[in-house]
């Protein structure tokens, strides 16, 4: 049966009154009305959903609203004060991606392990995106992109 | 929301009496330029210039498009050539696509057209533009035409500076009232002809610049209104229940199962089975707890992916026909010193769209309004009043009258007749019956395994050399599926999932493909055998165009073949194609990967190993496509310990005629490349006798980031004389042979069953 549940998402709270069990992605797009996370698979498989929950890249589409505890941020808030996230920009200035649809998965998961530490070789940087889907084969850019906001975020 | 509430009969009624300014919200723009929409009225007819371009009060132009973009930049190449023949700052030319009420049907996304077709007619439009103005400007000056110039957009007298009117003062937010020369048709061959002279390539100064994706920006903060993202007053969400297994009807549906969950309807038609509820949670979970009674007498298929092609090569074909028949290659073949024969495989493939179709539909009243992603906007106009107005099985709707708007909006990436536009018709059927606004998503194993698949083949190739070595007789024969169970369009009730479970019989037509090149042998034969489908009525095989249709298949055996034929006359891979090619852009290409690549010939695969062992070989291939022509240099690595094949570095020549914008077609182009990358090495769509078996993204992989390659090298060659020519496909065609003969140069193994998993790399090295 629906509950009420208080999540913070992109610095605000909000009250949602859902099924504990649906997943928060639907919560984040049909509740508070967020663009970025997409429904992929539902299944963790393509990283389309991806928000960051207190830190970590995690899958929307398969974390149930009644487990979220923590701070969430989306793609929709990863830029504040009118100032562009480093790795939108990059993403932005390197054209990376095509149809972006995925582009939660890469941009969410590469912030979440840059933010941590921009230090990062290239290798490091493939094994930490490991598994995200891009059909459109657009991943030259996305590594590019990734790179190029790594070294902005190092310097 | 900033945008005006529309009353729903002003949002239908587009195409008779337009204003634009309240029929289009700011946020379906999918642009971040400064430029804003113009606000006058006017009916749709190519042969106005209206219909193409409006100027309004701030100097902005906007450009209305009957194609769609999905990130390939296409709408941005449009916005170059309109501001490079108005000369105004491309910054200030807007992009409306394909919406039906406010753009002339120019195919959507069709054929790689996109800037080769719609450009041209851009061109001419703005062009024409350019002229009218200059003639009102003319006439307010009272000044010949040739003492008039134009920079950034105004209009001034040569050598008088006192004298000069801006484009917004001539037309702004007015018709400009004047026909365009239109050649009658629409589609991708609609054309216009403008009495002005458009500019000399070589005084352009936007078309061949990189001009950034006007689309970029929305999509990386979030701000753009993807078709996902779309919702209508009183929308309620449905969710489809599939047949068991292909071919099984519906028996008796189980309403009590789902009685749980509030408010949600059933709606069953035929085989048609979906759920609508107020909550798009309770609609997924109504789907999946929905209990329905499936008969499955008569189901599935007649063979299995793992016997696919034994069944092909023994299968009676539907059609037969000979592309080409130069000489006799029978004789010249029988009389020849050697002969080589080849057998090529290349399995079902799913386009596997990152996420399943989607659509909202709202059937109301004899009025429709579809939004979509769909590549064929309006032919999925087209299709929901087919399918509303065609009476069928029970259905109570003989004699109704749609009118339909079919509004396109991004969505995931399409690389031909996904599944968008049976998406697109599984929500006009909810709609329809439910009598209110519905969005349809379908799940991950629908996108997997019910949508359209490209088609399966067995390709022969023969070729008889003589004494000295020399190709004398060549024959190409692909046997498989046609790549058209399903039109590339989804323009009638017999081309769509859902009008096949509601009742309407499919019609598949014989489509095949042979390959495009230039080879000069003196005896040389094309030909095909089309299969019918292995389940002819909504099958989860159902095959239809999927990036290059064809292309990758028949390429990837041309190409390994003719390395095969080089090694056989004892000439190295590129000195053999280059002395047999007769175009010389052709001959380009080759030259240019080649000289990226560092190419080395050889004569013999070299097996060459890195210090640890790995296997290190190059392979080329080359391919036309419709006036585009591409060579490819794949090097690859690969593990004898585990049969990974690693493509670490390509090499493209590319020739896609005049280039309007080489920063977006360096990235189409790798696009091109790592999705074909993908299909080469890892996808196969599995099934048993009764359904696809491979219906998520663990049963169906595709390249991960891992295997993306270290580097790719792109020598773009402008052909400034010709037309622009398409980009979204044709590289796609030459990597599968590439990484084949990168594999033998490696290894001294041809692996001739498309994909190069580890498993069968594995034991391709143990059997040698």
């Amino acid at each position: 049966m629906d509950r009420n549940f208080t999540i913070n998402v992109d610095g605000r709270d909000h009250t949602i009154r859902v099924d504990p069990r649906m997943p928060l992605l639907y919560a984040l797009r049909n509740e508070l009305g967020k663009k970025g996370p997409k429904f992929g698979c539902g299944l963790a498989q393509c990283g389309a959903c991806t928000v960051i929950l207190d830190g970590v890249a995690i899958r929307s589409c398969v974390m149930p609203v009644a487990a979220v505890k923590g701070k969430v941020r989306t793609l929709d808030g990863l830029s504040k004060n009118g100032k562009t996230h480093p790795v939108q920009q990059a993403f932005i200035d390197e054209e990376a991606g095509q149809c972006e649809y995925c582009i939660s998965g890469w941009i969410m998961t590469a912030t979440a392990f840059l933010e941590k530490d921009p230090n990062r070789s290239d290798e490091e940087i493939r094994a930490a995106l490991a598994g995200l889907k891009c059909r459109c084969g657009t991943h030259m850019s996305i590594l590019r992109a990734i790179r190029r906001a790594a070294d902005e975020m190092a310097s | 929301m900033n945008q005006p509430t529309i009353a729903r009969r002003d949002l239908l009624k587009g195409a008779a009496a337009l204003v634009v300014a309240v029929t289009v919200p700011p946020i379906s723009l999918l642009t971040t330029a400064r430029a804003k929409t113009i606000h006058v009225a006017r009916t749709l007819n190519p042969a106005q210039l209206d219909t193409w371009l409006a100027i309004a009060a701030d100097g902005t132009i906007t450009g209305y498009w009957g194609k769609m973009d999905m990130g390939q930049g296409v709408d941005t190449a449009i916005a170059q050539i309109i501001a490079e023949e108005l000369d105004v700052d491309v910054d200030n030319v807007n992009i409306i696509a394909a919406d039906s009420a406010l753009c002339a049907d120019q195919g959507g996304a069709s054929g790689s057209t996109g800037v080769s077709r719609s450009g041209a007619a851009f061109r001419a439009a703005a062009a024409e533009a350019r002229l009218v103005l200059c003639e009102k400007a003319s006439a307010e000056f009272a000044v010949p035409m040739d003492k008039l110039e134009v920079a950034d957009g105004v209009v001034r007298v040569t050598g008088d500076a006192s004298r000069s009117v801006s484009y917004a003062e001539l037309v702004a937010d007015r018709m400009f009232d004047s026909p365009i020369a239109w050649n009658g048709e629409y589609g991708n061959s609609l054309a216009l002809t403008s009495r002005a002279k458009s500019k000399d390539p070589k005084d352009y100064t936007v078309v061949g610049t990189s001009v950034r994706r006007k689309d970029i920006a929305g999509k990386i903060l979030a701000t753009t209104e993807f078709l996902h993202d779309v919702r209508v007053p009183g929308m309620l969400h449905g969710r489809m229940v599939r047949p068991s297994v292909a071919g099984a009807s519906v028996v008796s549906v189980d309403r009590t199962s789902i009685s749980g969950i509030s408010n949600v309807q059933v709606i069953v038609e035929n085989d048609f089975v979906g759920v609508v509820a107020t909550k798009e949670w309770d609609a997924i979970q109504a789907a999946k707890k929905l209990e329905v009674k499936w008969d499955e007498s008569d189901v599935g298929f007649p063979t299995t992916s793992d016997e696919l092609f034994d069944w092909i090569r023994a299968a009676t074909p539907g059609k037969s026909e000979i592309d080409e028949d130069i000489g006799d290659v029978d004789a010249a073949i029988a009389g020849s010193a050697k002969t080589i024969t080849a057998e090529f495989e290349w399995p079902f493939q799913s386009h596997a769209r990152m996420a399943g179709a989607a659509s909202v539909a709202d059937v109301r009243n004899g009025e429709a309004i579809v939004w979509t992603d769909s590549q064929k906007p309006y032919d999925t106009g087209k299709g929901a009043k087919k399918l509303l107005e065609t009476p069928i099985g029970n259905r109570r709707r003989g004699g109704a009258k749609y009118t339909v708007r079919s509004i396109w909006k991004p969505g995931p990436g399409s690389y031909g007749r996904s599944d968008a536009g049976d998406g697109a018709m599984d929500a006009v059927l909810l709609s329809e019956a439910v009598g209110a606004p519905v969005r349809v998503q379908w799940m991950r194993h629908e996108g997997h395994a019910w949508d359209p698949k490209g088609p399966a083949s067995v390709i022969t190739c023969r070729a008889g050399l003589d004494d000295a070595g020399e190709v004398i007789g060549y024959h190409f024969h692909v046997k498989g599926f046609s790549r058209a169970d399903m039109n590339s369009r989804e323009n009638d009730p017999s081309e769509v999932l859902a009008g096949h479970l509601v009742g309407h019989a499919s019609t598949p037509a014989w489509r095949m493909q042979t390959p495009a090149e230039s080879y000069r042998f003196d005896n040389k034969r094309y030909s095909w055998d089309a299969l019918p489908p292995l389940r002819k009525q909504a099958s989860p095989l159902r095959t239809a165009h999927f990036r290059d249709p064809y292309g990758p298949e028949v390429h990837f055996a041309s190409e390994s073949f003719i390395d095969e034929l080089a090694y056989a006359s004892g000439e190295d891979p590129l000195a053999f194609r280059l002395a047999r090619v007769t175009d010389e852009r052709d001959a380009a290409v080759l030259e240019a990967a080649a000289e990226l690549a560092r190419w080395e010939p050889h004569t013999g695969p070299r097996k060459r190993r890195d210090a640890d062992g790995t296997m290190i070989g190059q392979g080329i291939a080359y391919a036309q496509r419709n006036g585009s022509v591409n060579a490819v240099v794949g090097e690859v690595e690969v593990n004898p310990e585990t049969g990974r094949i690693w493509v670490r570095r390509m090499y493209v020549g590319a020739d896609h005629g005049l280039i309007v914008n080489p920063f977006t077609l360096d990235r189409t182009i790798e696009g091109n490349l790592l999705q074909s990358t993908s299909r080469t090495l890892f996808e196969e769509v599995k099934f048993d006798r009764y359904m696809v078996t491979t219906d998520d993204w663990l049963s169906y992989p595709i390249l991960d980031v891992a295997d993306a390659p270290l580097e790719i090298k792109i020598k773009q060659i402008n052909r400034p004389e010709l037309e622009p020519r398409g980009a979204g496909e044709p590289t796609t065609r030459v990597v599968p042979a590439a990484i084949a003969n990168a594999f033998f140069d490696a290894t001294g193994i041809r692996l001739r069953r498309v994909p190069f998993t580890p498993e069968r790399v594995l034991a391709a090295l143990q059997a040698h």
